[in-house]
């Protein structure tokens, strides 16, 4: 299993324990998230500090972990390495997420 | 280096590529974003190029000058789409959230990040050169 998780506080905290996200893990990630996040509270936070390395294939399996959240759930994402912010930042997906420089900033982030 | 047209496979030579090009002096940021348009133009090349039951293998060659990076994936997979690289326009992200896009990025990121990207098929063979240039 590539991921594991915990519940603190208000959130489920997902940990990606793989230094890549690409095509050749994006379905079994797809599916790990949701079993992962099946239950819990309504913020997930992915904490993706572990990941070095990220591709196209990789960044739609986070969308399709997000999209297969019911709707009045979020999911945030933290602890994003520079090539992995990049990847975001080129497609803009970081207007779509909540990114959080770490695990701890985005556990004290109020949202509103 | 050549390899076999698998998401494993494909992982390794990637990965194998970009340690070779940070050995060889490319800064850190230079080097990922080459690692992120070579691994879109090698996947792209095992989802569609051999998207058939039939095992292919790509050809990967690198070559590092003082101004710019060359790189050359070669694959006798089918060609592109009327012979012609894809425009790779960038995804519209700002729709709600049931319709955000999970796929199309691949040739945006990688016009985004090269200076430069040719496309000839020359026979059975697929050529893609992608150029990075220093400034």
């Amino acid at each position: 299993m590539s991921l594991t998780s915990t519940v603190t506080g208000n959130a489920r905290i997902v940990t990606v324990n793989a230094k890549r996200i690409d095509a050749a893990m994006a379905i079994q990630f797809k599916e790990d998230m949701r079993a992962e996040t099946e239950q819990g509270p309504d913020r997930v936070i992915l904490d993706l500090s572990s990941v070095a390395f990220i591709d196209s294939s990789g960044l739609g399996a986070i969308v399709a972990a997000m999209k297969q959240l019911d709707e009045h759930r979020q999911l945030d994402l933290a602890g994003l390495t520079p090539m992995v912010e990049k990847v975001f930042r080129l497609t803009r997906m970081d207007t779509v997420f909540n990114l959080f420089a770490s695990l701890e900033d985005a556990e004290a982030a109020i949202l509103g | 280096m050549s390899f076999c047209a698998t998401e494993l496979e494909a992982r390794q030579a990637i990965a194998r590529a970009s340690e070779w090009l940070r050995a060889s002096g490319l800064c850190q940021i230079r080097a990922d974003e080459v690692e992120i348009a070579l691994a879109e133009a090698i996947n792209n090349v095992v989802e569609h190029a051999y998207s058939g039951p039939e095992m292919g293998s790509i050809r990967l060659l690198c070559s590092l000058r003082a101004t710019h990076l060359d790189i050359r994936i070669c694959d006798t997979g089918v060609p592109l789409p009327q012979n012609r690289l894809p425009p790779g326009l960038a995804a519209d992200v700002n729709v709600p959230r049931a319709d955000l896009p999970e796929g199309g990025f691949g040739w945006f990121l990688i016009r985004q990040l090269t200076s430069d990207i040719r496309y000839d098929r020359c026979g059975l063979i697929n050529h893609l050169s992608l150029r990075f240039a220093f400034s």
